[in-house]
């Protein structure tokens, strides 16, 4: 066997392991996303701009841009979607001053515009989903993901309200289960929609090139492999000449 | 009189076309490992391109360079596709540069009469560390920050002279928006000046001396009677042609990678680069990309404090004594024949370690050392054991390539 | 083989597989280009502008930006709109026929939809300059015994009317641009959309 078939067997065999092992430590839940959905991302927006627009900022993203690319029309974006800003090309940047903001939560509400790229969809399905009731915090609030985050649950009134349960028996708290105490005005499959919904739209929010960039692919892949071929009967010509 | 002429008359238009491209007789046997010196090439002139354009848009500021990237991305027009074809690019353009490098490991391109093309190579090899790692604090993320922070303190580890040093680089006690204007002018005019020289250098020397071969044999002593090696064949067309092939296969894969999967899990755009610079979060882990982890483990593994200076110290000088190993391959290598396939089980053994060994530290780079992520051993561990047998091949070189049975070289290629 | 049939397939497969792939870099070339024109960023910044001149009295002059540009709101009182008359005869183009410097429902004396109040790009029509107002009259106003009010530049000497219109011998080719305007209400101008967009 030639070296190099040797060499890519041995790094074959040593890479494929690391290759099947899994990646992070934390315990997400997974959530599915599909940016072709317009309805679902039409509803995360209306989530996110009625609920989370008030603390954090989407700065990254124009009003407009949002919605060609979900194709809402001028008139229900400037009346329903746009509270702070004044012309539908304006930046979605946040109303609460960041001075203000420290001295209520003690930390400046990050900006979500690129969150679906440095936490992943993953996290924020499951950190929208894992509030809980904990009468120790500032907020009343606590997660079992972010453990003493600085955001109360915002979602409250469609969720309801819950308690999480611990596990002592190991010397370790170990986490093992919400309780229901209060229920909120959506079913869990309902809220989970929401969630998911919402996370659909950060995903878009994130990266809007998204939307395009694997249709073009596709056409880029097929004059790609139209030109390999060509080339290739080329260099094969010429090197008929070749002994 | 042609235009042809009127040129010819004041410049050497013809006169170098004949010389470097119709009548450049290379050997007839390149393989595929011969592809990568045009596609590096084509990758310098991409992201020379492609920079450009970005530098039309991106601002050199602390306060406003995160924010440029993602208007980049969103409100220039195709803005993302020109970002990610340099960000892509520049994993791409390490690709091509290690399989450059590697294909002289393989048929001894690095040896007698071509010391000075490696040299230049090692030159060209280094300063692209340089302009990635210029060009990686750019975007102003916080594993942008956090990773420039670890390499300058690194300079900081020298004794005496460490501290001014590193702020004499900086500009700034910390990283700071002097830090990254000034690498800005490194990345954008400084290091793509420096690169285009040596490239070009590079090039004049290969022509000066001719292309070695797979089969490590110099076509030069084997010419007809017109003076043209018998083994060799005129560059145009038979090479453009090819390469052209070469160049579509590559961008093939380059531009899928672009579409579809631009971070590629993380390996080409680091999450936590999507985060701004803060300096009151440290990322969990800070490891640079994957092109330069090789020599981010190599630095890590030396722990021991019983050193004088200190680990930290030793470490910095495992690092650079690992790339300034490769200057003296030529002089180290010691067979009596220069391919690979005339070689015997020795070189075969050490290469087959030292390449399997480069790669698990490139990914033991990237991982936590206290973690075990290959089987038994603590991640430390491994990365020291690679340590020794990287440096193993080139010490042990002399030693082992002498005593290589090797087997006698062809008078033609095969 | 024949050498001919060589020959005509390589000149073939040479000429397309060069044609595709210039056809190829040309395509990877056109977003480089394109990313040159006006980011979302660039056209949001030349959005319209909504002024409102429910105190800008009679004789006097407003400024605002639109586009990068000042943008003059004059509100003439009842003696600017009679000299409008009486010195059509110093006027370069007293007629406004150079039809790109207004929109349609400014091609009159007044220049403006509501003869009182004038909307103009304060930017002198011959290399740029911001030209000064000079409402005053005679001798006194420093221009000579004949100005009646108007807009004089300071770069080249260029002299404007009460309508942006330009005087006869001047450096200045055409009368000062007057901008899509329209009225949102009786008091509110917005500059950038003409009428049929805000009826819309």
């Amino acid at each position: 066997m030639s070296v190099i078939k040797k060499l890519l067997l041995i790094v074959s065999l040593l890479v494929s392991p690391a290759l099947l092992a899994s990646g992070g430590g934390e315990n997400l839940d997974s959530v599915y996303i599909n940016l072709a959905d317009k309805g679902s991302l039409r509803r995360g927006a209306h989530t996110f701009v009625n609920y989370c627009l008030s603390c954090h900022a989407a700065s990254y993203m124009r009003y407009e841009r949002m919605a060609a690319d979900l194709e809402i029309d001028t008139r229900t974006l400037v009346e329903n979607l746009m509270f702070v800003a004044d012309k539908p090309g304006e930046l979605m940047t946040v109303n609460m001053a960041s001075e203000d903001a420290k001295a209520w939560f003690g930390v400046v509400p990050p900006d979500l515009s690129l969150t679906a790229r440095s936490r992943g969809p993953d996290w924020i399905y499951t950190y929208l989903r894992s509030f809980y009731r904990d009468e120790t915090t500032p907020t009343g609030w606590n997660n079992t993901l972010f453990p003493s985050v600085a955001m109360p649950h915002v979602l409250y009134e469609w969720q309801g309200m819950r308690e999480a349960q611990f596990d002592d028996s190991h010397g370790v708290s170990q986490f093992s289960g919400f309780e229901q105490i209060v229920s909120g005005e959506m079913s869990e499959a309902a809220y989970d929609e929401a969630i998911s919904d919402l996370t659909n739209f950060m995903v878009y929010l994130a990266e809007p090139a998204k939307l395009v960039r694997y249709r073009i692919g596709f056409w880029v892949m097929g004059f790609m492999l139209v030109f390999m071929g060509l080339s290739y009967a080329l260099k094969k010509e010429y090197w008929r000449d070749i002994h | 009189m042609s235009l042809l002429n009127w040129i010819d008359d004041r410049f050497p238009l013809t006169k170098v076309w004949q010389e470097h491209m119709a009548q450049y007789y290379a050997p007839k046997n390149f393989n595929i490992w011969y592809y990568f010196g045009s596609l590096s090439l084509l990758m310098l002139v991409l992201q020379i391109v492609t920079g450009i354009v970005l530098t039309m848009h991106y601002k050199p500021d602390a306060d406003l360079a995160f924010a440029s990237v993602e208007y980049i991305m969103r409100d220039v027009p195709a803005g993302w596709f020109v970002r990610y074809l340099h960000g892509v690019g520049a994993s791409m353009f390490f690709l091509t540069v290690y399989l450059h490098m590697f294909r002289a490991l393989l048929y001894g391109s690095h040896r007698n009469p071509r010391e000075l093309i490696w040299l230049l190579g090692m030159v060209i090899y280094v300063a692209l560390m340089a302009e990635a790692f210029f060009g990686y604090l750019l975007p102003w993320g916080n594993m942008s920050y956090w990773g420039a922070q670890v390499i300058i303190s690194l300079f900081g580890a020298i004794p005496g002279i460490g501290e001014p040093l590193a702020e004499w680089i900086r500009g700034d006690f910390v990283i700071s928006d002097a830090t990254l204007n000034r690498f800005f002018a490194f990345h954008v005019i400084l290091l793509p000046l420096l690169l285009a020289l040596l490239v070009y250098l590079h090039i004049v020397a290969l022509h000066k001396v001719g292309s070695n071969n797979p089969d490590g044999i110099e076509i030069k002593k084997n010419k007809d009677k017109d003076g043209i090696p018998v083994d060799g064949i005129p560059f145009h067309p038979y090479y453009t042609v090819k390469d052209t092939f070469g160049v579509a296969v590559f961008m093939t894969v380059f531009l899928a990678i672009v579409f579809f999967v631009p971070e590629l899990g993380g390996w080409f755009l680091e999450k936590d680069n999507f985060a701004p610079a803060d300096i009151l979060q440290t990322p969990p882990d800070i490891v640079p990309l994957w092109y330069l982890t090789p020599y981010y483990s190599i630095l890590r593994a030396v722990t021991f404090e019983w050193l004088p200076g200190g680990a930290k110290l030793w470490g910095v000088i495992a690092m650079g004594a690992a790339i300034v190993m490769f200057f003296f391959l030529p002089w180290l290598d010691r067979a009596k024949v220069r391919s690979i396939r005339y070689r015997g089980w020795l070189y075969k053994t050490f290469l087959i370690l030292f390449v399997v060994t480069f790669l698990m530290l490139g990914y033991l780079g990237t991982k936590n050392p206290g973690h075990v992520d290959i089987f038994w051993f603590k991640n430390l561990i491994w990365a020291q054991i690679g340590l020794v047998i990287y440096f193993a091949f080139f010490l042990l070189m002399p030693i082992y390539t002498r005593l290589d049975p090797t087997k006698p070289e062809p008078d033609r290629v095969r | 083989m024949a050498d001919n049939i060589n020959n005509d397939r390589r000149r073939v497969l040479t000429t397309v597989t060069t044609g595709v792939g210039l056809a190829g870099a040309v395509a990877l070339a056109v977003p480089l280009v394109a990313s040159m024109k006006p980011s979302a960023r660039a056209r949001a910044g030349g959005a319209p502008v909504e002024v409102d001149i429910t105190d800008l009295a009679p004789g006097h002059m407003k400024v605002v930006e639109w586009r990068g540009k000042p943008v003059w709101i004059l509100r003439r009182d009842e003696a600017m709109l009679l000299e409008l008359v009486s010195i059509v005869s110093d006027l370069s183009d007293p007629d406004s026929t150079v039809v790109e410097q207004q929109p349609d429902y400014a091609r009159n004396a007044h220049r403006s939809i509501r003869p009182d109040v004038l909307v103009v790009l304060g930017v002198c029509t011959h290399l740029g300059c911001a030209p000064s107002k000079n409402f005053g009259k005679g001798a006194a106003s420093g221009l000579g015994d004949d100005w009646v009010g108007g807009f004089f530049c300071p770069c080249h000497g260029s002299k404007f009317d009460l309508s942006g219109r330009v005087y006869k011998n001047v450096p200045a080719p055409t009368n000062l641009e007057v901008p899509p305007h329209s009225y949102l209400s009786d008091n509110r101008i917005v500059i950038g959309i003409d009428e049929e967009e805000t009826t819309a």
